[in-house]
């Protein structure tokens, strides 16, 4: 009876029924008038989940392993338990930046990053592809054994067939074929496709019915119930270990690896996406989908073990696969409209798969793969033209058309190597991957691009070498002795058991290392470097999309939500209830009201609260409290890291006015002590002329008084002519070498002194030095001695100027020295760093606190303690500057009571090159 | 009206008692060969908690409408 | 009874002359050579005048000529300071310390010996 043209007929009705469908879902919403704008439509389209994978797959998996098909079904029970908070974030995301894909949503929150958007969209291109081929395995697989009904012939080596008579390669044309129908009929901005949810919708209770409808015959037709079946299975000894689980680390591992693999997947498969994201009409349908579509997951799979456990027992022994006994059992029991009704059930839970995966993928493919290479590509001249709809539904068909060929060319290939399970797992695992950048992303403000990008490539290559490759081996693709021996045959690199981690089946060992590597190098990254602004900006607006969103339909739901008790709490956890009831009890009776409870919590009373707070804790803080609370939602840890954030902007920015002013103190203290400092060198100045002038005058008095004598006295004898004469030559001296002095210490100082640089043995101009003030040394009855170490070597220096300053320091010595029983030591030495000469005195000595002065013009100590010495008090001064021109120093050590030493030291080199370059500039 | 911070708290806590619920210890506590009326308690125990936390997710939402 | 006149200064030559000029007009002179040795001599045996440098060892001129003037039985002493100071500020310090007279250094001897007279009562 089921004839071929029945079955192709029957098919092509379906779809027929499904394309009207969609035609008519689409008049609707362009009438305004949308037939999936309710909870019911949107959870049944979220039943997309379900695809040939859930309809077949789950009978197979349970008959080789009991319960174990569950957590793929309850770990997206549980997922959307957290949608309230998680997937209500993303649509909010999504709708408010337009967001079409999960690419798109990536390439978003990163910075609009379009690597990024293109590295999405290849993996998710790459890791969903087995999964399509495993729908075009499965509807053709149906398809040829109900063409060989009433036998049971496994398809088992379609790849030994030529491709022209595959059915699986029309099954994929025709698919192409009718997705392109479908979804790309006309581009629409926000990339919806109503007509096609609706199709979806239908096409989801197709095939519940379609399972149900088998699994109900078989449990309560050929056997008597689900007890029957399962007492029956418990005395066939093969049977009786899928009714438990062993109790293994493995098994609970595994469970739960998959749970969480199946949580992720609700999400993140582009089709997911896709329906529960891109195609959501209304927010709010998340509310009742939260308990829809688990309820439509438990349906499903109510029958599962029964059926399998069923099969496994009619078929024992006849080598029927038992992931075809949702078809078989009818068949088998010449039930042929039961049969025909499976068949279309699981063609139904095929093509929604492929059509909305394959949209969502050409959409991915179109917007963040290939316009964006065409667009960089000048020489197209795309910016140009007007209008590119044409040109992005070529695309999309194309790709479209490319992503079956590519399913089908994996099913060719690598389609026989695995059960349907596998293959879907291995789907799971690569979308899992988008996990930390899309779930960090909407959380948490640090995530990067970089992180991102590298999570995702890390995460994607683990997943390759851990699944995909693998795959490849058992096709035969790669030498088996990868899996065996591992990677250039080093045993910790085998792909199914990496670093030596054993006893994690395939699934959960590759997802536990690419999730692995995926988290630790997004939050790693992340950390490691810095988000660029557009980076920042974009992960403000996702983080906080609730916060950016306040617009009309906020201020529609606050005025609900917001209560007078609530404002009242809130302003009084902040002032004190006592405080908080005076103020709104003032608030009411202007008014007119009596009391504050009979207020309406309207704008002006948000406002009024508003105010009340902003005294207490500051304006910006008030808001985003009265914000919370009139939003009903508590202050996100983010909210009052906002708060402290913009109370410390306000600490730094008084942090900075304060070191301002602090700077502006120093600038000015700088200025007054620059200012005294000129002052004093003013002062210095005024001093050293007036010290100057006091030099000159004493000498000038005494030439003076002793000629105005002899002028005005001619008759003064001539002993005492004599004497004053003798004075008056002195003095005239004197005068003259002071000024000589002045002018010299001048010319020093303003560098224009004359220097005559040459080796100058220091031992020699000490002694010459000596010599010539012996004459000194008698008349103060003053002893001398020179001393000097052996191998003293030669000095660049000024000859002359070296003896002035000896002659100097020596006539210092003598003048200091006690009458008869001075004594003056001389030591020349050779130190480390050239020569060293002291003179030594056993004079008075000098305070610690004048031995600085003493190097100042005209500091004479002694100017008030004791005897003032002859002198003109610029002997030390000149001294030490002679000694520094040569790049030595000059200094004294001494203690009162204990005499002086006056010690310099010359340098070896250094000095002698500026002597000789101003001699010649000089000669 | 009920707030809607209190739904999203009570989903978590859902949430929360459905991992604890189905995953290693409890569930492996019912993976043993017992069973009531002729089915596996295992069986019985998944899908009973299963429809618990249905049922219970439909609590939450739906009073939440009210 | 000549005149006591008590030279104060430490450039030894400048005491010299001063000295030849006091004794040519007939004054009896003693000399000291810096502050503290000045008020000894004036306590030892109180002159009619001092003729009194101000930048001086031990103690200056200027405080040599207070003490002076702290002590009412020092009243009669006139004091003439000579000094090579000459600024303006220095000979209003003296005088308001209570000099009777100051002369800027290098000094007419004529001029110096007349004041010197006139101040004594001399002339």
């Amino acid at each position: 009876m089921l004839e071929r043209s029945v079955i192709v007929l029957a098919s092509f009705s379906y779809l027929g029924v499904l394309f009207a469908i969609a035609r008519y879902g689409d008049k609707r919403a362009e009438a305004g008038r949308s037939i999936i704008a309710n909870p019911y439509i949107y959870a049944l389209s979220l039943a997309v989940y379900c695809s040939t994978w859930t309809f077949y797959g789950s009978v197979g998996r349970a008959a080789s392993s009991g319960i174990g098909f569950l957590p793929v079904y309850l770990g997206p029970t549980l997922m959307v338990a957290l949608w309230w908070y998680v997937w209500r974030k993303v649509i909010r995301i999504s709708k408010t930046y337009r967001i079409t894909s999960i690419a798109d949503f990536v390439a978003s929150r990163y910075g609009k990053s379009q690597a990024l958007g293109g590295l999405v969209t290849v993996i998710a291109v790459l890791g969903i592809i087995p999964y399509i081929s495993l729908q075009l395995k499965a509807i053709s697989q149906s398809f040829t054994i109900l063409l060989h009904h009433p036998a049971l012939v496994m398809p088992a080596q379609a790849a030994e067939r030529p491709f022209f008579q595959d059915s699986a390669l029309y099954i994929a044309m025709m698919l192409a074929a009718f997705t392109i129908l479908f979804g790309t009929r006309h581009l629409d901005a926000t990339e919806r496709h109503e007509g096609l949810v609706a199709a979806i919708a239908f096409e989801s209770v197709v095939k519940l019915l379609a399972f149900l409808a088998v699994g109900a015959f078989v449990t309560y037709v050929v056997y008597d119930g689900v007890g029957d079946i399962f007492a029956r299975a418990q005395h066939d000894p093969r049977l009786r270990g899928l009714l438990t689980v062993p109790p293994s680390p493995a098994s609970y591992g595994t469970w739960a690896f998959v749970t969480v693999l199946s949580m992720l997947s609700i999400m993140f498969l582009p089709r997911q996406f896709q329906i529960s994201v891109v195609e959501n009409v209304d927010e709010g349908h998340l509310g009742k989908a939260i308990w829809l579509f688990p309820l439509y997951l438990l349906l499903i799979n109510l029958f599962v073990l029964p059926l399998a456990l069923g099969g496994l027992m009619l078929f024992a022994g006849r080598g029927v696969d038992a992931d075809t006994f949702v078809l078989t059992l009818p068949m088998s029991l010449n039930r042929d409209g039961l049969a025909l009704f499976a068949f279309l059930g699981g063609l139904s839970a095929g093509t929604g798969m492929v059509i909305v995966e394959t949209i969502a993928l050409s959409t991915m493919v179109c917007n963040d793969l290939v316009m964006p290479v065409l667009l960089r590509q000048r020489w197209l001249r795309l910016n140009e033209r007007r209008d590119l709809s044409g040109l992005l539904i070529a695309i999309r068909r194309l790709a479209i058309a490319a992503i079956l060929i590519l399913g089908y060319i994996y099913f060719r290939a690598a389609g026989e190597a695995y059960a349907l399970v596998a293959i879907g797992l291995i789907s799971f695992a690569a979308v899992a991957q988008f996990a930390p950048a899309i779930l960090g992303g909407i959380y948490w403000k640090g995530g990067t691009r970089a992180g991102a990008m590298s999570g995702l490539v890390a995460g994607f290559a683990v997943w390759a070498y851990t699944l995909a490759l693998p795959s490849f081996a058992k096709s035969g693709w790669l030498p088996r002795a990868f899996l065996t021996d591992g990677l250039f045959g080093i045993a910790l690199l085998r792909p199914l058991e990496l670093f030596g981690l054993t006893g994690l089946d395939e699934i959960s060992h590759a997802l536990f290392w690419s999730l692995l590597a995926n988290v630790a190098l997004y939050v790693g990254v992340s950390l490691a470097g810095r988000p660029a602004v557009a980076e920042r900006n974009q992960a403000a607006l996702f983080v906080d999309v609730f916060l950016h969103t306040h617009g009309v339909d906020r201020s529609r739901t606050w005025r609900g939500s917001a209560s007078v008790q609530e404002l009242l709490a809130l302003t009084g956890r902040f002032l004190g209830p006592e405080r908080a009831h005076e103020g709104f009890l003032a608030y009411a009776r202007r008014r007119g009201l009596p009391d504050p409870r009979a207020l309406v919590a309207d704008a002006d009373l948000v406002h009024f609260a508003e105010t009340l707070l902003a005294g207490a804790i500051g304006s910006a803080s008030a808001r985003v409290m009265v914000a919370s609370t009139v939003q009903e939602e508590p202050p996100t840890l983010d909210e009052v890291m906002d708060i402290l954030d913009e109370a410390s902007q306000v600490r730094a920015y008084s942090h900075q006015l304060e070191l301002k002013s602090r700077e502006l103190l120093e600038a000015t203290a700088e200025l007054r002590a620059a200012n005294l400092r000129l002052q004093e060198l003013d002062r210095m100045k005024d001093d050293f002329m007036s010290t100057v002038t006091h030099e000159l005058r004493t000498p000038l008095t005494s030439i003076r008084s002793f000629s105005e004598i002899l002028l005005d006295n001619p008759g003064i004898d001539a002993a005492e002519r004599g004497r004053f004469l003798a004075i008056i030559v002195k003095e005239t001296q004197r005068l003259s070498r002071l000024i000589n002095q002045v002018l010299d210490l001048s010319k020093i100082e303003a560098g224009s002194a004359e220097w005559h640089a040459a080796e100058v043995d220091v031992e020699d101009v000490v002694r010459e030095a000596v010599d010539s003030t012996s004459q000194l040394f008698r008349e103060q009855g003053v002893a001398v001695a020179v001393s000097a170490t052996a191998g003293v070597p030669a000095v660049r220096a000024d000859r002359d100027r070296l003896m002035q300053v000896m002659i100097n320091l020596l006539s210092n010595a003598v003048k200091y020295c006690p009458r008869g029983e001075g004594y003056v030591e001389v030591r020349v030495a050779a130190v480390a760093d050239g020569v060293r000469v002291d003179v030594r005195d056993n004079g008075p000595g000098i305070a610690r606190e004048d031995q600085e002065t003493i190097f100042e013009k005209f500091r004479r100590v002694g100017d008030t303690v004791g005897p003032r010495p002859p002198g003109s008090g610029l002997g030390l001064p000149i001294s030490r500057r002679i000694v520094e021109h040569f790049g030595g120093r000059l200094w004294v050590d001494s203690e009162p009571g204990r005499g002086a030493i006056f010690s310099f030291v010359l340098p070896l080199d250094r000095g002698a090159e500026p002597g000789r370059e101003e001699a010649q500039a000089a000669g | 009206m009920e707030r809607p911070g209190r739904t999203g708290q009570r989903l978590v806590a859902v949430f929360t008692a459905g991992v604890i619920l189905l995953n290693y210890p409890i569930l492996f506590l019912f993976a043993r060969p017992v069973s009531a009326a002729g089915v596996p308690i295992l069986y019985l125990y998944v899908f009973g908690a299963w429809t618990a936390l249905i049922a219970a997710l439909a609590y939450v939402i739906e009073r939440s409408r009210e | 009874m000549s005149k006591r006149i008590l030279i104060v200064d430490d450039e030894p030559n400048i005491v010299v002359s001063l000295e030849w000029l006091m004794k040519r007009e007939g004054f009896d002179t003693a000399v000291a050579a810096d502050g503290e040795a000045a008020l000894a001599a004036v306590a030892r045996d109180a002159p009619d005048l001092v003729v009194l440098d101000v930048m001086l060892p031990t103690m200056n001129g200027f405080e040599v000529c207070r003490r002076i003037r702290s002590e009412p039985r020092w009243s009669g002493i006139k004091i003439l300071i000579l000094t090579a100071k000459g600024r303006d500020t220095e000979v209003a310090k003296g005088l308001g310390l209570g000099a009777d007279a100051y002369v800027t250094k290098p000094f007419s001897t004529k001029d110096l010996v007349a004041q010197i007279k006139q101040m004594v009562g001399a002339a």
